[in-house]
């Protein structure tokens, strides 16, 4: 329980995906203009991880890996070594939730649907999600652990990205100088909040 | 009469078609040091108050100063106190300045601590006055706004959180950053999200790590080591912290540390008027405080073989390291903290929570409190828009209507 709970900890803060790793900072900097929106778009993408990373987990654990169809009894079959694949399936996984999540969004939360817009869709190739898949294969977690590592790293975007819609609606009336407008004080503003982040670096769990 | 028949001499120079009508900011603020602006509100709804930006801050630039002499002093005493043990001192022009003013080393003289402690924190302030105050005046010139006292206290602040061997050309380097990416490009005083002197002090300690933290940057002797009280504690433990000082040395600041922030007395002197002025929220005070006590607290209740850390009290927490310095002074900048009183509370508790988090689990970075304030800073704006929510649906659900505005 101890290492679940740490596990869980450390993905939210110290290994923040949007202010540790910079992944996934397409949507992070285009939808964080409103509290609202950003917060939606968290859940979004909350949901998407807990569901995809663990799936993907059993997709790697299951087809993929080296050795890992042995449990087919087809005699050579621990030889084989799909891992070549694992790209290509976990989009695939990806995109087929990220279709069913804006399926149901559409028909029971249409608010919601209408102000994430495009982004939605592009949650498919937001590089946290893959990026969260992949950490995932290369940590080597097993099913629970990449179950609370999914949720864990979702609820880490989804505080970045909320508290930098925070911090953008404060600066809405901000005198900005001219060549900054717009993208250019969000990257500096990204930066001085993974300044903040930086506390976390360093711990150990 | 004299001053104010210079200023108005001058006053034409600096207007519209003017001589100088660039450094309009420039005259504004030397007008305004000496005497509140004539100009009145015009239309029907005013507040009547003599207080303004410009009294804000200096009254808060004062209540600095029981905690700069006493740092003042503190940092000589110490760096007396080691020569006295055989290091040799850093020589240069403070030997010379030292030996004009006081004679010599020693620290039963308050009079040469105070000096020697001067001859390295006035420099640093200085350099710290003259780089935030250019870009400050450069900004407001170019924007065509007032000059804001702000870097007052920026400067002042930054000053006070750093060692006191530290190189100055690091110091012009982290105040312009604090004040430039932290504060400037924002839009100046009141719209920076962070507070600027930390900003400069993090950049500091990340880009040049050798010089603001470790064991040998706290005393200024040629390589003397002292280990500042939270360091001591998180390698050897309490029992080894408490046997070195006692709770009194460091509440009244006899131990190593930044500048300003030795002694947890002074600061408290300083933390009375801005409370009894009400120029500092008590409840973000209060919230940073109940934080740190009840997360020392559960890290006591907790326990630890391994990690001494979770063995110190809350008491001790108060009093070592930054910890009351940031509470009454970086916690409580105005712009940089919740806005919500209820936020106040909360961004508080935030901080106290965190700090006494990073200090015990963090093995990276034995002080807390600057990243703590740090990270909050970042939360302020996102628990201000969910308290504004909520007391918006509260008046809802009460009233049954929005507020309307009263023009």
């Amino acid at each position: 329980m101890e290492h679940y709970l740490s596990l869980f900890v450390a993905s939210v803060f110290v290994e923040n995906l949007a202010l540790a790793f910079f992944l996934g900072m397409c949507t992070f900097l285009a939808v964080s203009k409103k509290v609202s929106a950003a917060f939606g778009l968290g859940i979004a993408v909350i949901v998407v991880l807990t569901i995809s990373v663990p799936v993907n987990n059993v997709i790697y654990n299951g087809l993929l890996a080296e050795g890992a169809l042995a449990w087919t009894g087809i005699s050579g079959a621990e030889n084989i070594d799909l891992s070549f694949l694992g790209l290509l399936s976990y989009i695939g996984v990806i995109a087929a939730l990220v279709q069913i999540l804006e399926m149901f969004l559409d028909k029971y939360v249409p608010a919601l649907y209408n102000a994430l817009g495009v982004f939605l869709p592009l949650i498919t190739v937001n590089c946290a999600i893959l990026g969260g898949v992949l950490f995932m294969v290369e940590r080597n977690y097993n099913f629970g652990e990449s179950v609370v590592y999914g949720l864990g790293s979702g609820v880490g975007w989804a505080l970045a990205i909320t508290a930098l819609a925070g911090i953008r609606e404060k600066l809405k009336y901000s005198d900005v100088p001219g060549g900054l407008q717009g993208l250019g004080i969000t990257f500096i503003t990204v930066g001085l909040m993974s300044l903040g982040f930086m506390s976390f670096s360093g711990i150990s769990l | 009469m004299g001053i104010r028949q210079t200023l108005d001499n001058l006053e034409p120079h600096f207007h519209k078609g003017g001589k100088y009508e660039k450094y309009y900011p420039l005259f504004e603020a030397v007008d305004t040091i000496f005497y509140s602006p004539p100009s009145v509100a015009k239309t029907t709804a005013h507040v009547r108050d003599g207080i303004d930006l410009k009294r804000i801050m200096i009254t808060v630039w004062l209540c600095t100063f029981p905690a700069m002499f006493f740092g003042m002093w503190s940092a000589g005493w110490q760096a007396n106190l080691a020569i006295a043990d055989g290091y040799a001192s850093m020589g240069g022009w403070r030997e010379a300045i030292l030996m004009t003013l006081a004679g010599g080393h020693d620290a039963s003289s308050w009079w040469s601590n105070l000096v020697l402690g001067a001859t390295y924190f006035l420099p640093i302030y200085l350099v710290n006055f003259a780089v935030g105050g250019f870009w400050e005046v450069l900004f407001a010139i170019k924007r065509g706004h007032e000059v804001n006292e702000g870097f007052f206290v920026t400067s002042v602040l930054f000053a006070l959180i750093l060692p006191a061997t530290i190189p100055l050309w690091q110091v012009a380097l982290g105040i312009t950053f604090g004040v430039v990416i932290g504060k400037e490009i924002f839009g100046g005083t009141g719209k920076n999200f962070l507070n600027p002197a930390l900003t400069g002090r993090a950049f500091l300690y990340f880009a040049y790590p050798a010089q603001i933290s470790g064991d040998a940057v706290w005393v200024a002797a040629d390589g003397f080591t002292g280990a500042t009280a939270l360091s001591i504690a998180f390698q050897d433990g309490m029992a080894a912290l408490s046997s070195q000082y006692s709770w009194w040395d460091a509440f009244i600041g006899f131990i190593p540390g930044s500048v300003g922030e030795v002694s947890t007395l002074a600061i408290l002197i300083g933390a009375a008027v801005l409370l009894w002025t009400k120029i500092a929220s008590w409840r973000i005070m209060l919230g940073v405080f109940l934080g740190m006590v009840a997360t020392s607290a559960l890290f006591n209740l907790i326990g630890s073989d391994t990690n001494p850390m979770f063995a110190m009290p809350w008491y001790w927490h108060l009093v070592v390291g930054g910890f009351a310095f940031g509470m009454v002074f970086m916690a409580t900048d105005p712009v940089s903290a919740s806005m919500t009183n209820q936020g106040r509370l909360l961004f508080g508790a935030l901080i106290g929570v965190m700090t006494v988090l990073i200090r015990v689990v963090n093995p990276a970075f034995p002080e807390g409190i600057m990243l703590a304030i740090l990270f909050a800073n970042l939360f302020a704006p996102l628990i201000d828009h969910f308290f504004v929510q909520a007391n918006i649906k509260r008046r809802l659900k009460r009233t049954g209507a929005t507020a309307e505005e009263t023009a």
